[in-house]
């Protein structure tokens, strides 16, 4: 049983953070790790990346959006439930270098799970420039978190209505224009923005990796729910990876494959809007 | 002699079970278990040999004649006694053991008509005991102040922990997943082994003493090297051998693709048979194809057919003879209307634009030379392709050692394929402290095999620990 210390909607309340105690796993978590919850006896496992962790208070930050049964459930749990079950740290840590400019680019929650990354690699001693953006301004999270992690930090819209109007992949496309000494380009965000980041930085010959949220159960390796195609072989995200070498990465089959129950996971979130009378 | 010989005259008694049309829809047990006569009736054919031979055939040494007698007298509850003093989860083992091939082929009755049903009377009188609510704890001596981490509660971790509980020392059982059990709650089947029964032997060990910390992924929150700072004197690794294998041909991570390891776990773990009122989806294919012969697959394809297929296929490259899984097992599958393409294998899956498997392209085999492991080796025969329209597939080719827990000990001897190398005897690895045992040294194999497994390390373990003083 893991409690919930505190609890904040964001994003127009489509978004939910918790500052969950979690002792063991704050004090042996690294950036880019992430952990399996289920919030109840009925209740899947789902794959969370923390946005952050304090071993000193013994607890660690997730970031989640509102997408279905599982995530909805999770919104109703106040400041004082339990979630019934969280494991980790999982996955591999993000591998950090001090390289020279880096960007790190984030879109919708991906954001929140850039942001442990992005502070690790200005804290070595990286020029970290963060490329954030969301659909609108209400949705946007962590502008200031992100701005205090890195050096130079950019915001879109994609209808304006913050920041510079587009995509995060045009703001990106701009800076490796204008710097050639970037060394590393990190994107996490959904699986269509992470595939046109490594579309993007793909001519410029810039290495670019990106974390794989792949549907998982145990995230042990003992299931192979989570593969996915790197590099022509098939790896399992939540052992080898979540974070691989995006232009390796087959996008497309990731897609379908996280696509793979959205029947189900409708017939579910209905009958959870039902229960709670929404 | 007059009595022996009448004993004799009983047929072996068959064990009620659910009709095969009827049981194919449900995710009930198959057989329902022998009532107090027909056990009785069973428990006399024992013939009591002076120099029982089925005992040797048992991995951790039941003393067998001795509870059959206890039954045929009716005496129901000693009778468990006497299995629980060697065994501490006998309402598993009487349902999953392979006993054919252990003590029943060793019974000398066998040699003339059938063997003295061992493991169904195994079953029964652990249910009986179980059902009277009578399961007393044995005597717990003073406690000896010793310590052991025990990684893993598959049934070598738990044999492990029930038998240094019963002499004092205090054991924590580290699992990874949220429930105990290992491949008896996520592998195995409800309607084979029912999760009430894992749960009331797991808890009858937890009155013993044994503590259980669940969503411990060694390797990941603490490595082994922590858990003797942390003040274990001894770490014992069951972890199993849970890495699925995969086939690696074009188009397997199509989705409706399964390892038998992920449709298994989530079935039964999750229960994805009830949802939607357990929240973890799984994909009901109405033609499915389970490739493999093993355990495994018969429990991938009986589970395929409880979530209404209306065809489901075991694809097997070799022939019916070669079949590793239990004979009860795969009549059990024929029964309920499993089809068997034997002498075939899969070389291509088929996907439409979503991305989901509608068809397998197969070739048929044909058996060549024994290869090492002296069965026929299965050779393609050129030019025989053919395609099977299938939406839904599970690979239950095998599975491997996974690296989580290994690759984090320094200086822990594996073999080549990954598995522990540890003392078949004792089951002691090359680091000092550290025993290993059941499916991650042996490779998969069987409940029983990782039962004795932990139970030669608790006697290695209680040997090093009393000797330490
Ligand atoms: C579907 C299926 C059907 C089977 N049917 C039969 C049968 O009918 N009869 C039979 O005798 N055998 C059968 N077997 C084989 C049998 O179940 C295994 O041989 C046996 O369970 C092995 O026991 P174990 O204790 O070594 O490991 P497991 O049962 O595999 O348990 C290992 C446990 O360790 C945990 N673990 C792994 N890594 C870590 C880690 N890093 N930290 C913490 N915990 C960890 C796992 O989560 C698991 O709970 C079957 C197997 C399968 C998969
Ligand atoms: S989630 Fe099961 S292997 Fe990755």
């Amino acid at each position: 049983m893991f409690k919930i210390l505190k609890k904040r909607e964001m994003a127009d309340s489509t978004v939910c953070h918790f500052n969950v105690e979690a002792p063991l796993i704050a004090k042996k978590a690294r950036p880019g790790q992430f952990v399996v919850l289920r919030p109840n006896e009925t209740g899947e496992r789902i794959p969370l990346t923390m946005a952050g962790t304090d071993p000193e208070r013994g607890t660690i930050d997730i970031i989640f959006q509102v997408v279905g049964k599982t995530t909805a459930l999770l919104r109703t749990f106040r400041e004082g439930d339990y979630i019934l079950d969280v494991i980790g740290p999982l996955g591999r840590p993000t591998h950090l270098e001090k390289l020279g400019t880096v960007i790190c680019v984030g879109g919708g929650t991906g954001i929140a799970v850039l942001y442990p990354i992005t502070k690790a690699l200005k804290e070595i001693g990286n020029h970290v420039i963060s490329i954030i953006g969301a659909r609108t301004k209400d949705l946007l999270i962590l502008e200031e978190e992100m701005g205090n992690a890195s050096n130079e930090l950019f915001i879109t819209t994609d209808d304006g209505s913050y920041g510079r109007h587009g995509f995060v992949t045009d703001a990106m496309k701009d800076l490796l224009e204008e710097r050639k000494d970037v060394k590393l380009v990190v994107g996490i965000g959904p699986v269509p923005m992470m595939k046109f980041v490594c579309k993007t930085s793909e001519p410029y010959g810039v290495k670019t990796m990106v974390s794989l949220n792949a549907i998982m159960v145990d995230a042990t390796g003992m299931c192979g729910a989570c593969r996915a195609t790197v590099g022509g072989k098939t790896q399992f995200c939540c052992v080898d990876g979540p974070e691989f070498d995006g232009h390796q990465v087959d996008f497309d089959e990731l897609m379908k494959r996280q696509a793979a129950y959205l029947k189900e996971e409708k017939v579910s979130y209905e009958l959870f809007l039902k229960e709670h009378g929404q | 002699m007059a009595e022996k010989e009448k004993r004799e005259k009983i047929p072996r008694q068959p064990m009620p079970e659910q009709d095969p049309k009827e049981r194919g829809k449900n995710f009930n047990e198959v057989p329902y278990g022998y009532t107090p006569e027909l056990a009785q009736r069973e428990a006399k054919r024992c013939l009591q040999c002076k120099k029982p031979k089925c005992i040797e055939g048992c991995p951790v040494g039941v003393k067998i004649p001795e509870f059959i007698e206890m039954v045929a007298e009716g005496n129901f509850i000693a009778a468990a006694k006497k299995v629980k003093e060697d065994n501490s989860l006998p309402a598993i083992c009487g349902r999953v053991c392979p006993q054919e091939v252990q003590c029943e082929v060793l019974c000398v009755l066998g040699k003339k008509e059938e063997p003295v049903a061992i493991g169904r009377l195994e079953r029964f009188v652990a249910d009986y005991e179980r059902a009277q609510g009578v399961v007393e704890l044995p005597e717990i001596p003073p406690p000896t102040g010793k310590r052991v981490a025990a990684v893993g509660s598959g049934p070598a971790g738990l044999t492990l922990a029930g038998d240094l509980v019963k002499l004092g020392h205090q054991v924590t059982i580290f699992e990874a997943l949220h429930k105990p059990g290992g491949v008896l709650v996520y592998g195995i089947p409800e309607f084979r082994l029912p999760k009430a029964i894992v749960e009331a032997e797991v808890d009858y060990l937890k009155r013993m003493g044994v503590e259980i910390k669940y969503n411990y992924v060694i390797g990941k929150i603490l490595t082994v090297d922590e858990l003797f700072e942390m003040g274990y004197d001894a770490v014992f690794l069951g972890v199993g051998a849970g890495l699925p294998v995969f086939m690696n041909i074009p188009g397997e991570n199509l989705c409706g693709i399964y390892s038998a390891n992920e449709y298994l776990t989530r079935s039964n773990l999750m229960k994805a048979y009830l949802f939607p009122e357990y929240d973890t989806p799984i994909a009901r294919g109405r033609n499915v194809a389970v490739i493999g012969g093993g355990n495994v697959a018969m429990d991938s394809a009986r589970t395929a057919l409880r979530l209404g297929a209306d065809n489901v296929y075991i694809v097997y490259r070799r022939s019916k003879t070669e079949l590793p899984a239990r004979a009860e097992e795969v009549h059990h599958a024929e029964e309920e209307g499993i089809q068997f393409k034997f002498l075939t294998n899969p070389v291509r899956f088929i996907e439409n634009e979503d991305g989901w498997v509608v068809g397998m392209e197969c070739i048929q085999m044909e058996l060549g030379e024994p290869d090492d492991s002296g069965r026929r080796r299965p050779v393609p025969i050129e030019g025989s392709n053919f395609t099977m329209d299938m939406d839904l597939v599970v690979i239950a080719v095998g599975t491997g050692a996974n690296p989580v827990i290994t690759s984090t000990v320094p200086n822990l001897e594996l073999n080549k394929r990954g598995y522990i190398v540890a003392d078949p005897e004792t089951g002691k690895t090359s680091r000092e402290g550290i025993y290993a045992g059941g499916d991650i040294v042996t490779g998969a194999a069987t409940v029983i095999l990782a039962m004795g497994a932990g139970r030669q390390s608790s006697t290695a373990i209680h040997e090093c620990l009393i000797s330490k003083g």
